[in-house]
């Protein structure tokens, strides 16, 4: 029997390929005759569109077409709702979504106005300054609390107050532990994320075949199968004449799973009617406009507590900005309402959420997906209400966790999945404990604190629980086959961004079908290999399609044993797979290559059994019930400059529990690349809008993506509680690492400076050396 | 627009290519678009992430900060002369593998370039020097801790 490789540090077969630059990315495609387009985009927050006249760049040499919205004609339509509101009782959500070049109106800095296509990008780029725009201004929403009310202005003319939703969610009674708790800590808390910034923007390359009568479209997308689907609905072709491939795609994390940018809406079409391929890649400027963010939410949250610390009960008002247009429904506020409860009992819980319309750019997911948001509010709350009832931080986290034997834990509220918010399984209180032993936390509170602090030296400590919903359904597939040459394929519909998905589904299909892991070849992204499920986010493609995968891959090994068991004329029972080949147990010499076999499972003459599917292949499906919930906690030492408020990070510890670990050299990469966007998201991302809704840091030399000196050496450990939703027994891990930064960076700062204690509470992030200067400012 | 081309004559990774480019044209675009040497990336365009890194005359530079035109009697070696093929990665490409060094691989060329000539000039490097010479490539996805790993064990096996 061939070494097990699920669970083993497999180095990844994709990298050979990414390493020597062979990988395909989309701006890689060269096709003959390939044309450029460039997108004219607005420059202002919030106009009506008066006119557009492109005559003179139409005929700029070079310059094979310009298209605004008019020249769509009936193409022209707002896109589809990704995510429908959950079945929640009382919900208000209105429905406004983007479309593909403006007409009438503009809500956002970066909307298109028009698209040039012409002979290279250069001459596209050219002709965008030959377009001449009138727009009649219009007054700017960005701050949410004026865009509620009445004298605003409105991001579109037909929803009065700018609520594009709001959801209220309770569990228990919080008005009646309200009345029994001996502590009541109010707090405002507001909490910015950022900008995915994968290191490839987005692209696109449409190619319409006339003679195969087949559109092909490379597309940086993390949802291939619906792109393929919802272009086909919208050109009127069948699904089979349209192909989308989504090649190797550098980072995602969540942006590149919306859909349908209008750029992705215009150039198949574009492709199709000029019989020409067209591509567009999207630059760094652009990104920053013209790709999803995630952003802004304010809550005013309250938290009743014992006087020993039990949590009795929450309130949380907040306000969520979803920019301009509302296409991924309630997904980011929804996780913020629910991830807020933490690995915590809370009882009594009344949380009402309001989404805003702004003229800011759309907000979708980004790794974390607001799980951020409602983590923040239960730490910093937890961080209030132990420093005020003289209970140490981890201590009050330690009496309020949910209990090993609590397991399924039913929250009572609605999920993101639609179903109820239940914990699968967990046990936190191990996690609690490692993570404190390994930061030194009894150590560093006693002595090198102490002993730092005599020095002058400015040293904190922080910690911080969090849970994450992964896994979520409805479902991926995957089809397995052996090939006559003995390797194994695997496809599946998800796509990938740098998960690691070529090794991980590897590994699960070679334990099952007795090969090396480097023999087994997975394609993922392209629909003409596998046209079913949904894509990657929520932390799912290992828990969803890996299960898939090894379903199909199960399937396969006992057709292998069934087609065997015929050819040596013995029982199953007898035989053995590994190494590529079965034998008959017990007497060597006897055995088979699986690429023999698979030849075998399709003759070319003679008469099969009845109900016989031909090949050593199989394709099955897999959808969980409910998500799997992860959970996990960060500690960190930092030491702060009181002058100049610069930070070093000390000491960063990660204690994790994603259950069944299918590659540990994978995972670490997911929780490092995590902390990373967390540390950044904590202390040097922000999105910085002018009260005319322009972004007055659209570049990575202002916009501030951590590097080798910001992000530390991360220790990690795990502990394994499986998940019973799934026969794997995994849960998601590739949101874990961004969730819990925040919380922790104003704990431990906090605790740095000795600020809580001389009336100043850090309950905002992003914070920065700017903004630390700012809020001390009281001090000095 | 004839006017603005200019003959030029660039070797990259040993093979020298003539050729009529517009003097606008960036290098990067050149390498990519012209010549097909499409493993360097492009992240932003303004010299910030690193990821279009190339080795010009033995010095790393951002091929998107540079013309084509400046290419002109110089000797470019871009990540697709860094190994003889898959099967023979260099040094470095073998730890960033065997370290799990890279995720989406976007913006790892740049990073080859860049930790090559380090690593050539700094054979025995300490973390600290490692990651000051990192910080000008910019990775989204791993943290740079695998990576930091994947140069000190090249610079280890280089030295053994």
């Amino acid at each position: 029997m061939a070494t097990r490789s699920f669970g083993a540090p497999i180095p990844r077969n994709e990298d050979a390929r990414l390493l020597s630059g062979q990988a395909l990315f989309v701006d890689d495609v060269e096709l003959p005759g390939m044309l450029h387009a460039a997108f004219l985009r607005s420059n202002v927050a919030h106009a009506r569109i008066v006119s557009i006249d492109a005559s003179a760049a139409r005929s700029r040499s070079g310059v094979i077409a310009v298209y605004t919205a008019q020249d769509l004609g009936e193409y022209w339509s707002p896109g589809p709702l990704l995510v429908p509101p959950p079945p929640i009782q009382g919900i208000t959500f209105n429905q406004r979504t983007q479309v593909p070049l403006a007409k009438d109106k503009v809500r956002h800095v970066g909307e298109p106005l028009a698209v040039v296509i012409a002979e290279s990008r250069y001459l596209a780029e050219d002709a965008l300054g030959d377009i001449v725009v009138d727009l009649e201004q219009l007054a700017v929403v960005t701050d949410l609390e004026k865009a509620l009310e009445d004298s605003s202005a409105r991001v579109h003319d037909d929803v009065r107050s700018n609520v594009a939703a709001r959801v209220r969610q309770q569990r228990g009674n919080y008005a009646a532990a309200r009345v029994r708790a001996d502590k009541i800590i109010a707090r405002r808390f507001s909490y910015d994320h950022g900008a995915s910034s994968p290191i490839e923007t987005r692209g696109i390359v449409a190619n319409w075949d006339a003679r195969a009568n087949q559109l092909t479209v490379w597309d940086t997308t993390q949802a291939p199968v619906f792109l393929r689907n919802g272009l086909a609905g919208m050109l009127g072709l069948s699904e089979r004449q349209v192909r989308v491939i989504a090649p190797f795609v550098g980072g995602g994390f969540g942006p590149k799973i919306m859909l349908f940018y209008p750029e992705e809406v215009v150039l198949p079409w574009a492709a199709q009617n000029l019989n020409r391929p067209v591509k567009w890649i999207e630059d760094r400027l652009e990104h920053f406009f013209a790709t999803t963010h995630e952003r802004g939410q304010t809550h005013d949250a309250e938290i009743v507590l014992s006087r020993d610390g039990k949590i009795l009960g929450i309130k949380d008002v907040f306000l969520h900005d979803t920019g301009a247009y509302n296409p991924y429904g309630l997904t980011v506020p929804i996780n913020s309402q629910c991830t807020l409860l933490g690995p915590y009992v809370v009882p009594n819980y009344d949380s009402t959420f309001t989404a805003v319309f702004t003229n800011k750019p759309i907000v979708t997911p980004y790794r974390g997906a607001g799980r951020q948001h409602g983590v923040f509010v239960i730490e910093r709350l937890l961080d209030i209400a132990a420093r005020e009832l003289g209970i140490d931080p981890v201590e009050i986290r330690r009496r309020n966790l949910i209990p090993a034997d609590a397991f399924p834990y039913n929250n009572e509220i609605i999920y993101q999945d639609f179903t109820q918010l239940s914990y699968d399984s967990g046990n936190y209180e191990p996690i609690l404990d490692k993570a404190v032993e390994l930061v030194g936390y009894r150590e560093f509170v006693s002595n090198e604190q102490p002993r730092a602090r005599a020095e002058g030296r400015h040293v904190g400590i922080g910690i911080a629980c969090y849970v994450e919903g992964t896994g979520i359904g409805p479902y991926e597939g995957a089809k397995v086959q052996v090939q006559a040459n003995g390797k194994v394929s695997v496809a599946t519909g998800i796509g990938t961004q740098g998960q690691g998905h070529f090794t991980v589904f590897a590994q699960i299909a070679a334990d099952q079908i007795g090969v090396d892991v480097r023999n087994v070849d997975v394609v993922t992204g392209d629909t003409d290999q596998f046209y079913w499920g949904a894509g990657t986010f929520a932390s799912r493609g290992a828990v969803v399609a890996g299960n898939a995968v090894n379903e199909a891959a199960k399937t396969v090994r006992q057709k292998m044993l069934r087609l065997a068991a015929e050819h040596f004329e013995c029982a199953e029972e007898d035989l053995e797979i590994g190494n590529g080949e079965i034998s008959v147990v017990g007497v060597p010499g006897t055995s088979v290559r699986i690429g023999e076999l698979a030849l075998k499972a399709n003759p070319m003459r003679g008469a099969v059994r009845p109900g016989t599917e031909p090949g050593l292949e199989s394709t099955q499906y897999f959808g969980p019930p409910s998500g799997a919930t992860a959970s996990g906690v960060h500690a960190m030492i930092v030491e702060v400059d009181p002058q100049t408020f610069m930070l070093r990070v000390l000491k960063y510890v990660v204690v994790h529990d994603c259950g069944t670990i299918i590659n540990p050299l994978i995972l670490a990469g997911q929780i490092h690349g995590g902390v990373a966007q967390g540390i950044g998201n904590a202390f040097y991302e922000q999105l910085v809008f002018d009260e005319q809704g322009q972004l007055i840091n659209a570049s990575l030399a202002d916009y501030l993506l951590p590097s080798a000196l910001e992000v530390p050496r991360m220790e990690i450990a795990h502990t394994v509680t499986a998940s019973p939703l799934n026969p794997l027994g995994i849960k998601g891990a590739g949101e874990a690492g961004a969730i819990p930064v925040g919380p922790l960076f104003a704990q431990a700062i906090e605790n740095a400076l000795g600020l809580a204690e001389r009336g100043v509470e850090l309950n905002e992030i992003p914070l920065s050396p700017n903004r630390l200067f700012a809020l001390t400012a009281k001090l000095r | 627009m004839a006017s603005d081309t200019h003959q030029i004559a660039v070797t990259v990774n040993g093979t020298q290519y003539q050729r009529s480019v517009e003097s606008r044209l960036l290098l990067s675009d050149f390498l990519r678009h012209d010549l097909l040497l499409a493993g360097t990336h492009v992240g932003c365009e303004h010299g910030v992430c690193g990821a279009c890194t190339i080795i010009f005359d033995g010095t790393p530079v951002r091929s998107c900060l540079m013309l084509a035109v400046q290419g002109d009697g110089h000797a470019i070696t871009t990540v697709e002369g860094l190994a003889t093929d898959r099967d023979h990665l260099h040094p470095l490409q073998q730890s960033m593998r065997d370290c799990h060094g890279l995720q989406c691989g976007y913006c790892t060329p740049g990073i080859l370039m860049t930790m090559k000539v380090f690593l050539d000039e700094c054979p025995q490097p300490t973390e600290a020097q490692v990651r000051e010479a990192l910080s000008g490539n910019l990775c989204r996805c791993t943290g740079y801790q695998h990576i930091v790993d994947a140069v000190m064990l090249a610079a280890q096996r280089t030295r053994s």
